[in-house]
């Protein structure tokens, strides 16, 4: 199976790329919509704005491909701000339209914490779930973030907390996303890549 | 669920080796880059810094192959800078694999490269390099390798930084730096305190408890070291065993 990578112009595709390399799977770099419909995994990778990544797809012309393939229940892993594009809007850019499967507001880190929220967290799981499995309860990620969602049912399926208890895991249908970074989180992030990977088949 | 507590091995890179040096005399080898890197990555390292102490700038194209190469042994973060003077500088790292740039002299010189990198690759990509020397009750920043002062008072700096945009700050003391007496806790105390951003900190590491106090009355979100790990005289994974054993959060590697 080939995992289609989303490449909006900005993100670091390359330790994607390399951490899918390294569990023998193959990568196609996605930059117009043509390239959505074949796909049979899709990733949403993401650093840096929101805005950026939105209007990145929209110059593109990706984000109708996209949600088609979302529609016909193609198997979605999006990491970071990939996960934050899922939702309806965020605080970084309140202007611009996200993805809104989920319709909800990511905000931006409270002011009581360190923000950026920058190195190694764990999370809680909220139900048993496929990304997380055969991982350590207490496994490290490592995250890389200013801005979060909160909980929210039925789609988030682990919490990290960090000012408040926010979206660390998303599990619903055929939507998956991270709000850490799995090619950065040594052994346990290769674990998420697998566990998507093998799902996806 | 707690924010582990970062141990952060540096490579001062010249001509693609690791080198150990003060203040760029009597360098002395310490060994290929990609090879430390994977040792690091395996030994349990939260994270890489890599410096290029090149002072051509010839050195450039030699150094960004060297990222390129470190890249490819890692599945952790890691952050390359030295002589980093523009954005086209901060791209051209990112671009060869770093997650993060750090930028130093250049960013006191031209405050605005901050809100440059950070405007284009978000503020967790970039990370201010402060180099500070006490005078009187305050610290001092210095530039160019620590050889030149600036009249700019640490924790005013550290908190432009953050407003133009910096996500971490990279904290070195040049009393402490190649001493191995110990984190200067009162600097890292004092700047963490003005920040709202995560702190790392540098110079000085030689003991085990030494980390424990930069953690502890240091405040420091993470702490940097370079020979000791180099040289084997410590490593990592026992560090960070002891650190857990004194009630530190730390992400131990099984």
């Amino acid at each position: 199976m080939k995992i289609a990578i989303i490449d909006y112009g900005a993100g670091n595709l390359p330790s994607v790329e390399r951490a899918f390399f390294h569990l023998g799977v193959e990568t196609e770099r996605v930059t117009t919509p043509e390239q959505i419909p074949s796909a049979k995994a899709i990733v949403l990778p993401g650093v840096g704005h929101f805005a950026a990544f939105v209007t990145g797809l929209r110059e593109r012309n990706l984000t109708a491909a996209l949600h088609a393939a979302i529609d016909s229940r193609v198997p979605v892993l999006g990491i970071c701000l990939g996960l934050q594009a899922m939702f309806a809007s965020s605080e970084e850019a309140p202007a611009e339209l996200g993805l809104d499967l989920i319709h909800q507001q990511v905000k931006a880190l409270p002011k009581n914490v360190k923000s950026p929220h920058i190195g190694w967290n764990q999370v809680r799981r909220l139900r048993p779930g496929i990304l997380l499995e055969r991982i350590a309860e207490d496994a490290y990620f490592y995250f890389a973030h200013s801005y979060a969602a909160a909980a929210c049912e039925p789609h988030t399926a682990a919490v990290c907390d960090h000012g408040f208890p926010f979206t660390a895991v998303i599990e619903h249908d055929n939507l998956m996303a991270v709000q850490f970074h799995p090619e950065k989180s040594g052994e346990a992030g290769t674990a998420i890549l697998r566990n998507f990977v093998e799902w996806a088949q | 669920m707690t924010l582990a507590h970062r141990i952060i091995p540096c490579l001062d890179v010249d001509a693609s080796r690791v080198v150990k040096g003060i203040e760029f005399q009597d360098l002395r080898d310490m060994g290929d880059p990609e090879a430390l890197a994977s040792r690091y990555n395996r030994e349990g390292a939260d994270e890489l810094i890599l410096l290029d102490i090149t002072a051509s700038r010839d050195g450039r194209a030699t150094f960004l192959e060297t990222v390129c190469g470190v890249a490819q042994r890692l599945n952790i973060p890691f952050t390359a800078g030295g002589g980093i003077r523009s954005l086209e500088d901060g791209r051209a790292v990112l671009r060869a694999g770093a997650d993060k740039v750090t930028v130093n002299t250049a960013a006191i010189e031209r405050p605005e490269l901050i809100s440059k990198l950070a405007a284009q690759f978000g503020s967790q990509a970039v990370v201010l390099s402060m180099d500070a020397k006490r005078k009187g009750a305050r610290w001092e920043i210095f530039i160019r390798g620590g050889s030149q002062a600036t009249g700019r008072d640490a924790v005013a700096w550290a908190q432009e930084g953050v407003a133009r945009g910096a996500g971490e700050i990279l904290l070195t003391s040049i009393d402490r730096d190649g001493t191995c007496s110990g984190f200067d806790c009162e600097l890292t105390a004092t700047i963490a305190a003005g920040v709202s951003v995560p702190l790392i900190a540098s110079g000085g590491a030689k003991k085990f408890e030494d980390f424990l106090d930069v953690f502890g009355k240091g405040g420091a979100d993470a702490a940097l070291a370079a020979s000791i790990f180099h040289s084997k005289e410590q490593s990592i994974s026992a560090l960070k065993n002891y650190l857990a054993r004194q009630g530190v959060p730390v992400r131990l590697s099984r």
